[in-house]
């Protein structure tokens, strides 16, 4: 399921790549010379405090936000230069707003169907294959608001995939929902990385950092901790993701 | 012991969703009890009604020995609530929100300050900062500070946690366990499974329901089928090949393995061990290890709710 390599293949293009990447507001240092590549296919959490600097980067990895200083590229795209064609190329999806909740889900996936230039023969093929695989034939014209939250959460991950992106940024897509749908909707996740969608994915579950191929821990706008969870445990010598996070968050 | 909460039969719909089916427990004084549970449980409700701000459609519930609908007004000034949804005023400074508070129960910042100071003096040096403007942890630290400025004699907490990075989480927890020292009784909600393991006691929410209620360790212990913790490279495609394997009753990743419950009640832990030590290496899987796993409450919580591959969605 991960772009793990053979010695000697040919590198492909990593998905993400950012080198130096930097955002200041005023004399305040949000994201710190950030350097890191994912790879295409991977599972990459990107884990910090609330206020590390997640955010900020995330921004500017999506073409929101231009950097104040060094460079990434998204597909290939430079965010700066080219951030429309990064929107294109990317899904996102964030716990806090993702879908239309006067809409009804057919109405939500067509709404992002058309904003992402599908034609309507793709848009009705897509919400007839989305609607079967995730159980909601029967719920297709009611409300968003008045389908239950995790079902939300996984018809939201589904729409950030409708335009079939190489990347999804999922911003803590599982705040909040038992411990069932979180890890169904981890499956939705391990799914859609092994058909080679890389995945971006932030998350206050420590044990969901364990679920990734690699991770990131950022402390005050800079990369703290980067690799597997099972070689940050062993370089580290902590028993677990959750015991690494308070370490590196909270310095004694 | 005496009793802070009694609830009997809550129940409570809104149109035709049923936010609580008949809900009953009781809370010792000087107790930190959990509700542990999904958002839309039926959490909130739960707690609005416990904090006279809602009345049940049936059913009754006593605090500190009042009835939360006739006696809300004697009741009102002796409980301290925070709710779900960030409710301070957020371009007010530290100071003025807590002020304000306080002087809506007729006290002031000073008069209290000995009760507060172990939450106080991590708010202090931030005091004229804009509370909108603070970091998601130091936000519900005000926030518990604002339930506490009137002396209550219980907290009611919905969901402090919610959203907050895992160090901040710890450091919310060890202010409960502060506040339980000093006597006060703590009732709190949260869908973080870990944090149950602070209560003294927890109940299971889903669906308008209480699941189990009971001792973190008990209720942890309760899991009554053979459970393994399975160590494996490819962790996706084990697990979906698992769960084909003729005796899986439920199979879900859990942090860095996987879990698979056996759905035998008669059946020895060392053989379920071989077996699916045996089926994984017969399906072609290499760097297996699999070991007996001590259940915790979030298995209890999965195998109450169904069996992830069971449920429909």
């Amino acid at each position: 399921m991960t772009a793990r390599l053979t010695p000697g293949a040919p590198q492909p293009a990593p998905a993400i790549r950012a080198r130096d990447l930097t955002r200041r507001f005023g004399s305040f240092v949000a994201v710190d010379h950030l350097t890191f590549d994912v790879g295409a296919g991977e599972v990459f959490g990107f884990l910090g405090a609330n206020g590390a600097g997640k955010t900020t980067a995330i921004r500017m990895l999506t073409g929101l936000l231009a950097p104040s200083g060094g460079t990434a590229t998204v597909a290939g795209h430079d965010v700066l230069a080219e951030a429309e064609r990064v929107k294109r190329a990317i899904g996102y999806m964030s716990q806090r707003f993702s879908l239309y909740e006067d809409l009804t889900v057919r109405e939500n996936i067509t709404l992002y169907g058309g904003i992402y230039d599908l034609r309507d023969r793709e848009i009705r093929e897509r919400t007839d294959r989305m609607l079967a695989r995730l159980g909601l034939e029967r719920q297709a014209d009611d409300m968003v608001r008045a389908i239950p939250l995790g079902w939300r959460q996984k018809l939201a991950f589904s729409v950030a995939l409708l335009h079939e992106p190489r990347i999804v940024f999922l911003d803590e897509p599982t705040s909040g929902v038992d411990p069932i749908t979180r890890r169904q909707f981890w499956e939705l996740i391990y799914e859609a990385a092994a058909a080679g969608t890389t995945v971006l994915v932030t998350t206050h579950y420590m044990d969901e950092a364990e679920y990734c191929d690699r991770i990131s821990i950022m402390v005050s706008g800079m990369i703290g901790a980067l690799g597997t969870p099972g070689e940050l445990k062993r370089e580290f010598g902590v028993p677990s993701i959750d015991d690494l996070f308070v370490r590196l968050a909270r310095p004694s | 012991m005496s009793v802070a909460v009694v609830a009997d039969g809550l129940e409570k719909r809104f149109g035709a969703t049923i936010a609580l089916a008949g809900v009953s427990f009781r809370v010792d004084a000087g107790e930190l009890f959990g509700f542990v549970g999904p958002d839309g449980g039926g959490k909130t409700t739960l707690f609005r009604i416990l904090a006279t701000l809602m009345i049940p459609d049936a059913g009754r519930a006593q605090v500190l020995g009042a009835d939360v609908v006739r006696d809300l007004w004697r009741l009102r000034p002796r409980v301290g609530y925070m709710p779900g949804r960030f409710s301070l005023y957020p371009d007010l400074s530290v100071r003025e929100n807590l002020e304000f508070f306080a002087s809506v129960f007729g006290t002031t910042i000073d008069r209290e300050r000995s009760r507060i100071a172990p939450i106080y003096s991590q708010l202090e040096p931030f005091a004229d900062r804009r509370a909108g403007a603070l970091s998601g942890g130091m936000k519900q630290k005000l926030a518990l500070c604002c339930a506490l400025v009137h002396r209550p004699d219980i907290l009611f907490l919905d969901e402090p946690t919610t959203g907050v990075d895992a160090v901040s989480r710890r450091e919310f927890w060890d202010l409960l366990g502060t506040l339980k020292k000093g006597g006060m009784t703590v009732v709190v909600s949260t869908p973080y499974m870990d944090e149950a393991t602070r209560c003294d006691r927890v109940a299971l929410v889903q669906r308008g329901r209480l699941l189990a209620t009971d001792t973190p360790h008990r209720i942890a212990a309760s899991f009554d089928r053979p459970l393994v913790a399975v160590h494996v490279d490819d962790r996706y495609h084990a697990l979906l090949t698992l769960r084909q394997s003729p005796h899986a009753r439920a199979v879900y990743p859990f942090g860095e393995s996987l879990r698979y419950a056996d759905a035998r009640g008669d059946v020895s832990i060392d053989a379920v061990v071989g077996e699916v030590s045996a089926f994984l290496a017969s399906h072609g899987f290499a760097h297996v290890r699999v070991e007996p796993a001590t259940p915790t409450v979030e298995d209890v919580f999965i195998a109450r709710m169904g069996a992830p591959d069971a449920e429909a969605a």
